[in-house]
């Protein structure tokens, strides 16, 4: 299945996000190799050079890094994911509270809302 | 040095100019998407590329050399419409190609034909449109050519078949090869494209990459095509 892609980014930016969720979530584990760049673009259905490029970006920022012979591979430093969860909740937030604001709702309404939803969570 | 360089390039067919004056270069590696609507001159630049017809001005230079028999070596061509005779069978298919071509990699092809079941003594008239399509499109990228030149490769093809003729185009990249598709599927293409390439009334107007369009303009490429095309 080909990985969707919203209009307003770059590909390379929405490809290096949904590299970021994997390793974040654990679904890409720490130090576990990623598939090679034309196998990981033939799973995405990107460009292979669209896939190198948001894999240097993110050996830039040091989530992932490379072996010369042995391709890429997931950073074990916790530290680096934890501050790429960290970005990522701040950003989904953002976004959720932009929304809310669109729709006319105030702080507190948010507020109140946000614990009645984690509310029933728990109980259920 | 470009694989594809077209200088000053017209075709005039009577009274309609088909190409007016194209100035163009792609380079190795690169998936380019050639967007047009329907008589915008895609599929004159690409029969022009491929030696089918001669331009009327200028002239197009494939690796430097203008189309002949030694361009036709590393261009590997899909045609719009289905060239395969239908009482053929795989394998014949396979000798002809291989007898035609001295890129052509038929284990490459034998893969690609196994991953999806067709056996070699299967023929063509037993096979549906999509299967059609799909083993056309391996025999093309079967071949180790420097410039594949693909008009609407998923023209009248089902969602899946799609999706497979997409990945088997990503899956055979080469970076030392281009791949040029002529579509106007472009929702479809885009996200697999370096670079996009509009064309409308015979004259290229834009060349940019995809990423700068998003980046800049801040719009997908169907956006911006649609905008840039819209029919008032």
């Amino acid at each position: 299945m080909r990985w969707e892609f919203h209009n307003d980014a770059p590909i390379y930016a929405q490809v290096m996000e949904r590299v970021e969720r994997m390793i974040v979530s654990g679904a890409l584990a720490p130090g576990e190799r990623l598939p090679s760049v034309r196998t990981f673009a033939m799973e995405a259905g990107v460009n292979p050079n669209t896939m190198q490029k948001a894999l240097t970006e993110l050996e830039r920022g040091g989530l992932i890094y490379s072996q010369r012979t042995s391709g890429h591979f997931v950073t074990e430093d916790q530290a680096v994911i934890a501050s790429v969860r960290a970005e990522l909740a701040e950003l989904h937030t953002d976004q959720f509270l932009q929304d809310m604001r669109e729709l006319g709702f105030t702080s507190a309404q948010t507020a109140e809302l946000l614990h009645r939803k984690l509310e029933n969570k728990e109980e259920e | 040095m470009p694989i594809l360089t077209c200088e000053n390039l017209s075709k005039r067919y009577g009274a309609v100019q088909a190409l007016d004056h194209v100035n163009l270069r792609i380079e190795p590696g690169r998936i380019v998407g050639l967007l047009g609507p329907n008589g915008s001159g895609k599929s004159t630049l690409i029969k022009l590329a491929n030696g089918l017809l001669t331009p009327t001005e200028g002239q197009i230079l494939i690796d430097g050399k203008a189309p002949g028999v030694e361009t036709k070596t590393i261009v590997s061509y899909l045609p719009e419409r289905t060239y395969l005779a239908d009482w053929m069978s795989v394998r014949q298919i396979l000798n002809y190609f291989q007898d035609f071509y001295g890129d052509f990699d038929r284990e490459r092809a034998i893969s690609m034909l196994g991953h999806l079941g067709i056996e070699e003594k299967q023929r063509i008239k037993q096979m549906s449109k999509g299967t059609r399509e799909k083993v056309q499109l391996i025999l093309v990228m079967s071949r180790r050519a420097k410039l594949y030149l693909l008009d609407e490769p998923i023209g009248g093809v089902d969602p899946a078949a799609r999706d497979y003729i997409l990945n088997t185009i990503i899956g055979n990249y080469d970076p030392r090869a281009a791949v040029v598709i002529s579509t106007h599927l472009i929702a479809d293409v885009e996200q697999m494209l370096d670079e996009v390439i509009f064309i409308n009334g015979g004259h290229i107007i834009r060349h940019s990459p995809v990423d700068e369009i998003r980046e800049e303009i801040g719009k997908s490429v169907d956006a911006l095509f649609r905008e840039e095309f819209k029919c008032f």
